[in-house]
């Protein structure tokens, strides 16, 4: 039988403000445990949250972007569990009315553009963190995480594929980090998701029952997850079996899922208005100021570059992956002029340099400066292409100007009319039997003078100066004849 | 709700608005330990709260706008700045267990 994949996706983002979502405590990773702590986010009895207003305009910027309804008045509502994490034996979300409603992405997939809604963007408070001890039977509590502000966005089941879930992930992603209200660190948990999929004999309108995915701290993991799990669903349900609501956890070393048995028993969260928190009311002002402030998102760049510079969509797609990136093109093609070549040179040999990372380019030792100053200086002819790829490597590794390196290692190209006819004719001279050949017809031998004058002269000679005095050595030659 | 254990007729599961069954669950959800007579006891209790609220429902409010609190307000927001912290070893003095300046519970995975 044919199957139809229905998933749907909740992405946890943390926030990046100084201080916790209801109290002053500060956010700052990797403190000494439960240094970062106070009465509020210990959940000691008799004291008030009080909501971190940046908080609120992440969201509400988060929501802009997604096309999403504003509710001009939410609510903060209590989930109750209980577990060492949390010390208030609840953990403050939002239930029934949420910041934000019905909104979308449109995400780009090799069968185009798709539109995925979004259903809900709402504030939260994170947990904090265990630690389980290897030998002994005990967990280590840590509650410098606890109250840090969370925004959950929950899509719509409407992804039909792991290549399609990897694809919004990818857009929310760029989105948050564009906004500069998420770090989007995946493995360090800023970023993280939880995936419900489901499958149902297509042309079925009734969904299938659903297993949830937790623990994929990659886009990729989310991509192996989501297919492992995929497979096992038809599998099972091809062999007449029956899927079982559950929660399953990716194992990232064997590519697997697994269920998670304690949690047999259905939670049962109680959820209900927090009573120590007022109603949450977002001003239309508010949004309107926040809208009138909006950055230009990753899918509005890369039109812009695209239409600005003419460059390939493949290159803006590249290019506005992070927004650093984009703008290191932007100052660099400002400098220099000639944004393909720019564009070349950042997607080769600064990405190669960078391994990859987009985000690296914030901590990168070329500037978008140094990067136009050594362009600039292929151009006018100083150095060759091929020699500027050592210059770079030289920049990436020392941060110096490329032209204290050329100067320092002699790296100037030699362009120099008869500087060059000596070292050609001596080629020539040396290599009397090719010349014999050459002038016989066998005209490919061009390329092998050229490579020997270029060895000759360390790689340093100008190119076009070497073929246009070797043509006119070689035409003497066979004149002379 | 769960039902563990299964349905046994009762007398006064015919007049009460909650079983016993219920209250265990609802305990359980509390982490309280009760004993029999206590059962019974906050039985008769959630009962008369659950009858109370039907009392209540009988209240027509179609037309009323559901309330928040007994004040028209919103809640109030901070500014995001940091503050001190409480010391460690305060934030600490409560915990039964610690090692190193963690909490230290029973092993707990999920």
């Amino acid at each position: 039988m044919d199957y139809e994949t229905v998933i749907g996706l909740e992405v946890h983002a943390q926030l990046l403000t100084d201080s916790k979502a209801f109290c002053s405590c500060t956010t700052r990773f990797g403190a000494e445990p439960n240094s970062n702590t106070c009465p509020i986010c210990l959940g000691m009895p008799g004291v008030l949250p009080v909501l971190n207003r940046k908080a609120l305009e992440f969201t509400v910027r988060m929501a802009i972007a997604c096309n999403c309804e504003i509710n001009e008045v939410s609510r903060f509502a209590r989930k109750n569990y209980y577990y060492p994490d949390l010390p208030k034996n609840y953990q403050i979300s939002q239930y029934e009315l949420p910041v934000a409603e019905h909104g979308w992405v449109d995400v780009e997939t090799p069968e185009g553009v798709r539109r995925i809604g979004i259903t809900r963007i709402h504030m939260e408070e994170d947990a904090g963190k265990l630690i389980h001890d290897e030998q002994k039977p005990v967990s280590y509590v840590d509650l410098n995480r606890t109250g840090v502000p969370l925004m959950e966005v929950v899509s719509e089941p409407e992804i039909r594929s792991p290549e399609e879930a990897a694809a919004y992930l990818r857009a929310l992603h760029s989105i948050l980090v564009y906004l500069r209200i998420c770090d989007g660190n995946m493995q360090e948990g800023s970023f993280r998701c939880d995936a419900n999929v489901s499958v149902r004999p297509r042309g079925e309108t009734a969904f299938g029952v659903k297993a949830e995915l937790k623990n994929m701290n990659s886009f990729r993991n989310v991509q192996k997850a989501l297919q492992y799990e995929i497979d096992r669903q038809i599998e099972v349900l091809t062999d007449g079996g029956r899927i079982v609501q559950e929660t399953r956890l990716f194992d990232p070393v064997s590519g697997t899922t697994s269920s998670m048995r304690s949690k047999e028993q259905a939670h049962d969260y109680r959820y209900f208005p927090d009573p120590d928190l007022l109603p949450l009311h977002v001003e239309p002002a508010l949004i309107d100021r926040l809208k009138a402030t909006m950055p230009e998102l990753p899918s509005e760049k890369k039109e812009r570059l695209i239409k600005q510079f003419g460059i390939p969509g493949y290159d803006a797609a590249v290019l506005t992956a992070s927004r650093e990136l984009a703008e290191y093109f932007e100052e660099t093609v400002s400098l220099f002029p000639n944004p393909k070549l720019v564009s070349n040179w950042i997607m080769t040999e600064l990405m190669r340099s960078l391994k990859g990372e987009e985000t690296g380019i914030a901590c990168c030792p070329v500037n978008p400066k140094q990067l136009a100053a050594l362009l600039q200086l292929i151009d006018n002819g100083t150095i060759s292409g091929k020699i500027a790829k050592t210059v770079f490597e030289e920049m990436y590794a020392t941060g110096k100007d490329p032209a204290v390196i050329i100067e320092e290692k002699g790296l100037v190209q030699v362009s120099d009319k008869e500087e060059l006819a000596a070292v050609i004719r001596r080629v020539l001279d040396e290599n009397a039997g090719e010349v014999a050949k050459f002038l016989g017809g066998k005209t490919k031998l061009m390329g092998f003078f050229v490579g020997q004058a270029m060895k000759a002269t360390k790689g340093k000679a100008n190119p076009a100066v070497v073929n246009q005095i070797l043509a006119e050595e070689l035409r003497k030659k066979a004149e002379g004849k | 709700m769960s039902h563990d254990r299964p349905f046994r007729f009762s007398f006064e599961s015919l007049s009460m608005k909650i079983t016993s069954d219920q209250v265990d669950y609802v305990a359980h959800l509390g982490r309280l330990a009760l004993e029999p007579e206590e059962k019974i006891k906050y039985q008769g209790q959630l009962d008369d709260i659950l009858k109370y609220m039907d009392m209540l429902a009988e209240v027509p409010t179609d037309d009323v706008e559901p309330m928040a609190g007994p004040v028209q307000m919103y809640t109030p927001l901070r500014e995001d700045e940091v503050n001190t912290s409480l010391p460690i070893e305060e934030a600490l003095s409560n915990a039964p267990a610690r090692t190193g300046t963690s909490f230290r519970v029973p092993k707990v995975i999920e």
